[in-house]
């Protein structure tokens, strides 16, 4: 399943991160294994081909390019600073930095250890630090949560891994009542700096149970912070911001998003857990999205773009709370706003950030907010019916034009 | 790489199982001039070298398991301090437990309450065992816990009214009590959600050690962990008897088992009402002893917190105790037979340990009644200074929902809302 999981995700740059040389080989040598005949390629042009393009599901699959282009991405890009890495070796490696620099922080979680990880964010890290650092759990979410809870309230900063998200429902009664209120009606005696963290999201055709968005369950819980990162960059940054954090916080990764490759600085950065993220300036319309529904916005912007529109795009990165202070310029410069989300439309993200939009900003706009979200099904096996139950670039492209007429 | 489970601390492990009269050879808790004896010092609890009285587990020796109820009429034999400690304890937590009602009816307390009169043997027993580096864990019925882990009464009485003063700022309540100055860990209204927390403590305290490589000259920082027969059912107590024992970890599991949940009995919600046997289904020493005699308990704590100190991992204690009120105050109590009440209340154990102080001549009836009048007065003294304390201002809504206030977010202006003066007011918006 591992390796099926790891097929690439789809990868829609932002004008400024194309590179062509970089892109055309989206895997690097050492991932290949396990992986033949399911690359992605993202041209120039912004096309992609690969499984999650709907035009092109049969063909423009280049099985054998890799090996040789593999050398020249290395030879190109090693006079560039900072490093090439892909997304889920970029939160490895804040994990990893985290871990040298403060012997408290520890991980735990099903399969960390010896395993590395069932997507291989924790990969050599039990060799690194041992078994009681990297540990590794029985099945038994609410309880290994618990325990986590436990050990944050007697000194230690331990990250959870929920192998899936999903598999964190049944750790909701250690999440609500312990994680989010235990530093409240202690009043104030016992902190959790605890970070929970794992993959969610619809992936490729993993069933209903396996696509979760756990965001929207657990936004209501008091005390918590949830940030979702989207990028190689932000991942590592918000992984590394979350161990510092005094605060719970929920680190919410996407299954598709963790071959994505990025260049980033050799320095060491912490990013801010409140803060949105500008990923395009714009003026007529503000887009406000996170996790993979960002690359859904982007290859939409595309199409945009070439059709006359300028949309500013802002990916929230912090579900909660909401950074209103980028988001409320943005608005107060546009004027209209579409949130594009990969929650189900009841109960969502998209829902309660339309409702802090109409409450702080209502003069301001100058027409309904929309909101794209998934479809209100669980979501489906077979991926024709899975690709109607998430928001495609097309809607994304068709409300922006509804939006701005 | 080594599987640390394989670890031994490298201080001699007491054994629970061997032949009466053998002593240990080096004990690390007692001074290393004087032989383990029953009247050293009364702070330190002897070490005994015989097994616990009611061990029903094969795990532990290779006795022949004794009946569960069978434990022989010979006692632990304590010192005088020891016993006057133990008295003094159960008595504050019965009087306390006592004037919870009356002030419960009289309207300064509300909610749910649940009172722990009969109980009291279990928590003296085990928590005046502990140093304060050591932690305990409980459910909401947590009052005496907490008081026998030192927290003081005018703290859980002014916690249980409401006021700013109390141990959790009044927001904790009755079923929420902590104490980070003597690591009481809660207080918790989910049954079982509390064991994993005190699964964590444990693993805290071996992580401390192992990996930080702090030094225990005395043994590793135990969690006693409390909760009662209907927990028992639960996953998260099954999860955590795996885990603890997987990596041996330093906890006592103490089940209350006083015969009700509510008003689900015992016997009707539990396939296999030999809660002790479910420790050596998972690996760990499980034993049966009567809750209601304080000597007793006190002996197999003895064994098992001495077991999790030298890192040899946990043991599930099933004590048989039993609650004279309702689950809550709010239970009318109408299930009950009142020949189990008056069974269980001819074995009251304050009533016992002041027979057998009386019968050993460790003190006299005059002493005893001293304690009684002090008890008195610290509980008095708790009601008024909980009268007279503050309730919470407005401006303490807001202050402890985050360690870290930046965790409210930034807002429409810019800035943190918790760099607003009003904030903590709870005027700004979250």
């Amino acid at each position: 399943m591992a390796a099926a999981l790891q097929t690439a995700a789809l990868l829609s740059a932002s004008p400024n991160l194309i590179d062509p040389q970089r892109f055309r080989v989206g895997l690097s040598a050492r991932s290949l294994i396990g992986r033949r005949g399911s690359i992605f390629v993202v041209r120039s042009d912004g096309r992609t081909s690969g499984f999650f393009n709907a035009k092109s599901r049969s063909g423009n699959l280049i099985t054998n390019a890799v090996a040789t282009k593999a050398d020249a991405s290395t030879s190109s890009t090693a006079s560039k600073p900072g490093h090439e890495l892909l997304l889920f070796e970029a939160l490895r490696e804040g994990l990893e930095e985290e871990m040298d620099r403060d012997p408290h922080v520890c991980v735990m979680g099903e399969d960390v250890g010896h395993y590395g990880g069932s997507y291989k964010v924790t990969k050599g890290l039990a060799t690194k630090y041992g078994d009681l650092r990297v540990l590794d759990t029985p099945i038994a979410e609410n309880s290994f949560t618990g325990m986590g809870i436990g050990a944050a309230m007697t000194g230690l900063r331990p990250v959870v891994e929920g192998m899936n998200m999903g598999f964190l429902l049944l750790a909701f009664n250690q999440i609500s009542n312990n994680c989010g209120m235990l530093h409240y009606t202690s009043g104030g005696q016992f902190k959790i700096p605890i970070v929970i963290r794992g993959p969610g999201g619809v992936g490729r055709q993993l069933g209903a149970e396996h696509s979760q968005r756990l965001e929207s369950y657990f936004q209501s819980i008091p005390g918590l912070q949830m940030v979702a990162c989207s990028t190689a960059y932000n991942a590592k940054g918000l992984m590394k911001a979350a161990i510092r954090s005094e605060n719970p916080v929920v680190l919410f990764e996407h299954v598709l998003l963790y071959n994505l490759k990025e260049r980033i600085p050799d320095e060491e950065y912490v990013l801010c857990l409140e803060e949105a993220e500008m990923v395009r300036p714009g003026e007529h319309v503000t887009i406000l999205t996170y996790s993979r529904m960002r690359y859904h916005v982007m290859q939409a912007v595309k199409t945009l773009v070439n059709k006359g529109y300028d949309p500013e795009v802002i990916d929230i990165r912090s579900l909660k709370p909401f950074d209103l202070y980028t988001i409320g310029n943005s608005v107060k410069k546009t004027h209209r706003v579409l949130i594009v989300e990969e929650c189900m439309r009841t109960g969502g993200i998209g829902s309660s950030l339309r409702a802090a939009i109409i409450d702080n900003f209502w003069d301001y706009l100058d027409a309904p907010i929309m909101c794209l979200s998934s479809q209100d099904v669980p979501t489906p096996y077979a991926g024709t019916l899975e690709e109607w139950t998430v928001v495609q670039p097309a809607q994304i492209v068709a409300a922006v034009e509804q939006l701005c007429q | 790489m080594s599987a640390f489970s394989a670890v031994r601390i490298p201080f001699p492990a007491v054994v629970a199982a061997r032949s009466a009269g053998e002593k240990p050879s080096s004990p690390f808790l007692c001074s290393p001039a004087a032989a383990p004896s029953i009247h050293s010092s009364p702070l330190r609890p002897p070490r005994l070298g015989r097994p616990p009285l009611a061990v029903s587990s094969d795990v532990l020796s290779s006795q022949k398991p004794l009946g569960s109820n069978s434990s022989p009429s010979y006692q632990a034999v304590i010192s005088r301090d020891e016993a006057l400690e133990l008295y003094e304890d159960m008595v504050l937590g019965r009087v306390f437990e006592d004037m919870c009602a009356q002030m419960y009816y009289r309207g300064k307390m509300f909610g749910f309450v649940h009172l722990y009169n009969g109980q009291e043997a279990v928590s003296t027993g085990f928590i005046k065992l502990l140093e304060t580096r050591d932690s305990a864990v409980s459910t909401y019925r947590d009052h005496v816990h907490a008081l026998s882990k030192g927290v003081p009464a005018r703290a859980v009485m002014a916690e249980l009214f409401g006021k700013a003063t109390g141990c959790c700022r009044g927001q904790g309540g009755s079923m929420h009590m902590f104490s980070e100055p003597h690591n009481l860990l809660g207080g918790f209204a989910f049954i079982g959600e509390g064991i994993p927390v005190a699964t964590g403590a444990a693993f805290s305290s071996k992580y401390r050690y192992e990996v930080l490589k702090e030094s225990k000259p005395d043994g590793l920082d135990v969690t006693v962990a409390f909760f009662g027969d209907g927990t028992c059912n639960n996953g998260q107590f099954f999860e955590c008897l795996n885990m603890a024992q997987l990596w041996k970890l330093p906890i006592v599991f103490v089940v209350e088992n006083n015969l009700w949940a509510i008003g689900m009995s015992h016997l009707r919600a539990t396939s296999d009402p030999e809660i002790w046997k479910k420790g050596p289904a998972f690996g760990m020493p499980g034993v049966h002893v009567d809750g209601m005699d304080v000597l007793k308990v006190r002996e197999v704590a003895m064994e098992a917190i001495a077991r999790a100190r030298n890192g040899e991992g946990p043991t599930l204690v099933e004590c048989e105790t039993y609650r004279f009120r309702g689950h809550s105050l709010a239970d009318p109590d109408e299930l009950r037979k009142a020949d189990e009440k008056s069974h269980y209340a001819a074995r009251d154990p304050l009533v016992g340990l002041k027979k057998y102080i009386l019968e050993k001549n460790l003190a006299s009836e005059s002493e005893l009644k001293a304690i009684e009048k002090k008890i008195d007065d610290i509980i008095e003294e708790a009601v008024e200074f909980a009268d007279s304390s503050p309730l919470p201002p407005r401006s303490q809504l807001l202050e402890n929902v985050f360690a870290d206030p930046k965790g409210f977010g930034i807002g429409p202006d810019g800035k943190y809302r918790c760099e607003d003066p009003k904030f903590t007011e709870g005027t700004a918006q979250v």
